[in-house]
Parts: structure tokens; C-alpha cells; sequence
């Protein structure tokens, strides 16, 4: 049992909903226990500046923010050293599904706000961002899911949250490419054993299967009753 | 037999990364290891193996013949430069929208199509690299003057304008309003009753998953109608009077 009651291979609750932005083209917003992303898509849309185009291929530009309520103290708003890397970080393991090739010439921007922070924002806004993307109808290979795992206590425990992050020996987040088995993502933090890496990359993988059902799912909630009663 | 028909009517709803399986890739669709699947959220179809995807979201995606309505962003000496809705712009060729001769050194093609100026043009070719030409030679083109623009999701529009443009007809029947409609998601409308057509066309969009939307729409456009009428009535007769009261008392001030 950990600290929050949960067992050592079990998710934090999950929630999603799709379409929470008016203005955006596709968003979505994406809940693990206390953290929670909202993510809206705009585009594919001219680019500018100008010289950030690119001939053959859409470029993905994505921005992560925390909001400067979402942790216990005050986050001091705008642009830190952390949120550039995490948008960067999130770029690349959001690029191997997107078919960018089909819109050259175009920007897809991916806005991320952290709306509460306990624990594993990135991956949360992965999950969100994914779902906006295919909310915004930017053709997609497969969807990414995202969780973290990681040992607390010298036990191996997936999704870290709260206190595990901070007491925590090691904190490993990953991105999954379901359909290929692959990571597109992988970070850690902290000194593990080979064998124990391994386990705990095996148990991210099994979590993020996971939160890919749950994705799939609402999406296709979303959309369930266009596809029945199509008369056009 | 019924259940037959059925069954090859009904268009499966798919999500990306879901399978189609075995044949060739069209639109929306990638083919991979031997297998097809899905890039959109959409309806899923199959016509002799060639897969395809119907999107049910998304931004408008410029296709040969379609139909749109565009506004002048530029004049060039011998083209205009036109916003499709796209994240691509279009160009229409003088030749491709004027039928007469036109001398460029003596000729302002402001003449003909301004700036910002709304027009319906025929997308006529596509190349790779996402250069469209708009022609607008076809009887149905022209120039929109006047007139009110309503912005739909494109993936929304073969509601709008329904079975063999039953629901657009419809609309303009009871609104007494000239509406096009452009493949890109934008709408003209004109006429007295604008607001309401604008209304019914928005309800469409929100509600456009919705069974027997055509007769929601019919029965929320008539009883919109008959109060209309009814608050015309009253307010020319109210009208009446004020002016009646105006010029009297005006003709007691002299």
C-alpha cells in the first residue's frame, strides 16, 4: 500500500473530456488524481515568422505552462528554464505519430496550461495534448500515452504522485507509441540498478496501455453519435 | 434484405491508429506492414479495397472542385490573391475570372474584384505543394455583394446544405434569404432575415449529430417566422403612430 492508498501497479483515477475550448480548433483536458492539463490545438495555420516554414513538412510548435496557481506556492508565471524544456521534451515525443508531412508550410500549435500539478505534469499533458491533436483532425499514425513509474521506499511503483515525487528515489517518465511498442519518451531521475530499470520501464509501458484505453474511449464517445445516424 | 442496405450504409466510426485492414490507402487513411489504418477521426469507407476516411473535425482541407467562398487578400498585375479558409491561399488567374478582354497597362483589376471582396469560385487545380488556382468560369460563380458571413466547421457543411440541398432550401424558403454555401465552412447569407437564417445555421452546426434535425430546424425557423410577422405588424402600426404624433407636433411647433 503507498500513501495514497493505491496498490503498487495501480493508476491514479483518470478523466478526459474533449472539445473544452471554443476558440481552439481541437482541445481537450486531461485529469490523473490531483493533475490536470487542458490542451487546445490551433492549426494547421500559416507560419509566422515567415522563416520558421518549412518547404516539405508542418512544423509542431508547443508550449507547456504551469499556471502560477497550480502548486502549493505560488509559481512565478511566464517562461522558466523547466517549461522550455518540457515543451521541447513534449514536441519530440508528440512528432513520430503525426503525419506533418501532409500539411507542409503550415504551423500545428500545441498549447498546454497545467491547470494543478502533483506530480507527472508532462505526461498528463501528453495524454492532453494527443487528444487535442486528434480532436483538431491532425492526421495521426497512433496516439501517445504517457505515465511515469518509478521506486519509492525501494519499492517499484507506477505513476508517481504527491509525496512520492519528492521522497521518491527515482522518478521515470516515459511516452508510448502503443501501436509500435516503441517509447518516445523516456526521462529519469535518481540511480537504479540495471535489472530494476528494466521493471520499472516494463510497468510505465503496462500503465500507459492503460491510459491508452482510456483515451481511445473518449474519444470515440465524443464522436459516437455523428457515425450512426449519417445521412449526408 | 433491408439489413443489407443497412448495413453498407452505415460508415464506421474510426479513431487514428484503428485498422481498416487489407487494400490501398486514400485519403485519411496510411497503409503500413501490410495492413491500412486510419490518420483522422472519422467515417471510415471502402470502395474495391481502397480505404478511406471521411473526417468528422479539423480545419478545411482544399480538394479539386470544390465549391468556396473566398475573400480578396491582394491584387497582383494580372491576379487576384484569395483567403480560402485554408492554411493555404489561392490565386484566380484574370482569365479564369473575367470573360472579356482586358488590357493590363490601361485596366485597374480593382475594377472587378476589390479588396476584401467576397466571391464563390470553383477550386480548379491543386499541385503538390499546396498551390491552388480558383477559376470561376462555371455558371455558379460570382461575386457575393452585401450580405452576412457565418464561419461552420467544413467537416459540417454536407448538413448544411442536406439531402440534395433539401435542409439549405428549406431555410431559404421560410427565411426568404439568399444563402450560399461554400465547401471551405463559410456561409453567405442575404435578406431581410438574416439573423434568423444565421441562427438556423448555427443551430446545424452544434446540433448536427442530432436525428430529424431537418424538422427541428423547420418548426424553431416558422414559429421565429410567425413572431417575426406578428412583431412587424405591431411595430409598422406603432410606427404609424409615432410618425403621426411627430408631424403633428411638429406642425403645432410651426
Amino acid at each position: 500500500m503507498r500513501n495514497d492508498g493505491r496498490k503498487f501497479n495501480e493508476l491514479r483515477p483518470m478523466e478526459a473530456k474533449i472539445g473544452v475550448l471554443k476558440n481552439a480548433v481541437g482541445s481537450a483536458y486531461f485529469k490523473m488524481g490531483n493533475t490536470i492539463a487542458i490542451a487546445g490545438v490551433f492549426g494547421p495555420r500559416e507560419v509566422h515568422p515567415k522563416h520558421d516554414e518549412d518547404a516539405e513538412k508542418a512544423i509542431l510548435r508547443t508550449r507547456y505552462n504551469m499556471a502560477s496557481f497550480s502548486t502549493e506556492t505560488r509559481n512565478r508565471p511566464g517562461p522558466s528554464r523547466r517549461s522550455k524544456e518540457i515543451s521541447m521534451v513534449i514536441r519530440n515525443a508528440l512528432t513520430p505519430v503525426l503525419f506533418l508531412e501532409d500539411y507542409p508550410k503550415t504551423a500545428i500549435d500545441v498549447y498546454i496550461e497545467v491547470l494543478q500539478a502533483d506530480a507527472s505534469t508532462r505526461c498528463v499533458s501528453l495524454n492532453a495534448a494527443t487528444l487535442a491533436l486528434a480532436d483538431a483532425g491532425v492526421p495521426m499514425r497512433d496516439f501517445v500515452a504517457s505515465c511515469s513509474a518509478g521506486k519509492v521506499g525501494d519499492k517499484i511503483v507506477l505513476d508517481i504522485a504527491g509525496k512520492e515525487d519528492t521522497d521518491g528515489q527515482v522518478d521515470l517518465p516515459v511516452a508510448y507509441y502503443p501501436k509500435k511498442r516503441l517509447l518516445t519518451l523516456i526521462q529519469m531521475d535518481g540511480i537504479v540498478t540495471k535489472d530494476e530499470l528494466k521493471t520499472i520501464v516494463s510497468l510505465a509501458k503496462k500503465g500507459c496501455e492503460q491510459i491508452y484505453e482510456v483515451q481511445k474511449k473518449v474519444i470515440k464517445e465524443k464522436y459516437k453519435e455523428v457515425g450512426h445516424n449519417d445521412n449526408s | 434484405m433491408e439489413e443489407v442496405i443497412i448495413e453498407r450504409k452505415e460508415r464506421k466510426l474510426v479513431i487514428p491508429g484503428e485498422e481498416l485492414g487489407e487494400g490501398r490507402a486514400g485519403r485519411g487513411a496510411y497503409y503500413e506492414d501490410g495492413k491500412v489504418f486510419s490518420k483522422l477521426v472519422g467515417l471510415a469507407e471502402n470502395r474495391d479495397n481502397l480505404h478511406f476516411v471521411i473526417p468528422l473535425n479539423g480545419i478545411y482541407n482544399p480538394k479539386r472542385g470544390d465549391g468556396i467562398i473566398g475573400k480578396v487578400v491582394d491584387i497582383s498585375f494580372s491576379k487576384w490573391i484569395i483567403d480560402i479558409n485554408s492554411p493555404y491561399q489561392a490565386t484566380l488567374a484574370l482569365n479564369e475570372a473575367v470573360d472579356e478582354f482586358v488590357d493590363l497597362n490601361k485596366t485597374d483589376l480593382s475594377k472587378f474584384f476589390n479588396y476584401n471582396d467576397l466571391i464563390f469560385a470553383e477550386i480548379f487545380s491543386m499541385s503538390r505543394t499546396k498551390m491552388i488556382q480558383l477559376s470561376m468560369k462555371d455558371r455558379k460563380c460570382r461575386k457575393l455583394r452585401g450580405g452576412r458571413v457565418v464561419h461552420v466547421t467544413s467537416a459540417k457543411v454536407p448538413r448544411i446544405i442536406g439531402k440534395n440541398g433539401s435542409m439549405v432550401e428549406m431555410i431559404k424558403e421560410l427565411t426568404g434569404t439568399q444563402i450560399v454555401v461554400g465547401q471551405n465552412g463559410i456561409v453567405w447569407v442575404k435578406g431581410e432575415n438574416e439573423d434568423v437564417a444565421i441562427e438556423a445555421i448555427n443551430v446545424i452546426d452544434e446540433k448536427s449529430h442530432m436525428q430529424g434535425l431537418t424538422d427541428h430546424v423547420k418548426t424553431m425557423l416558422t414559429e421565429k417566422m410567425k413572431n417575426r410577422s406578428l412583431v412587424k405588424h405591431v411595430h409598422t402600426e406603432e410606427d404609424a403612430d409615432n410618425n403621426k404624433k411627430h408631424s403633428e407636433e411638429e406642425e403645432n411647433s410651426y
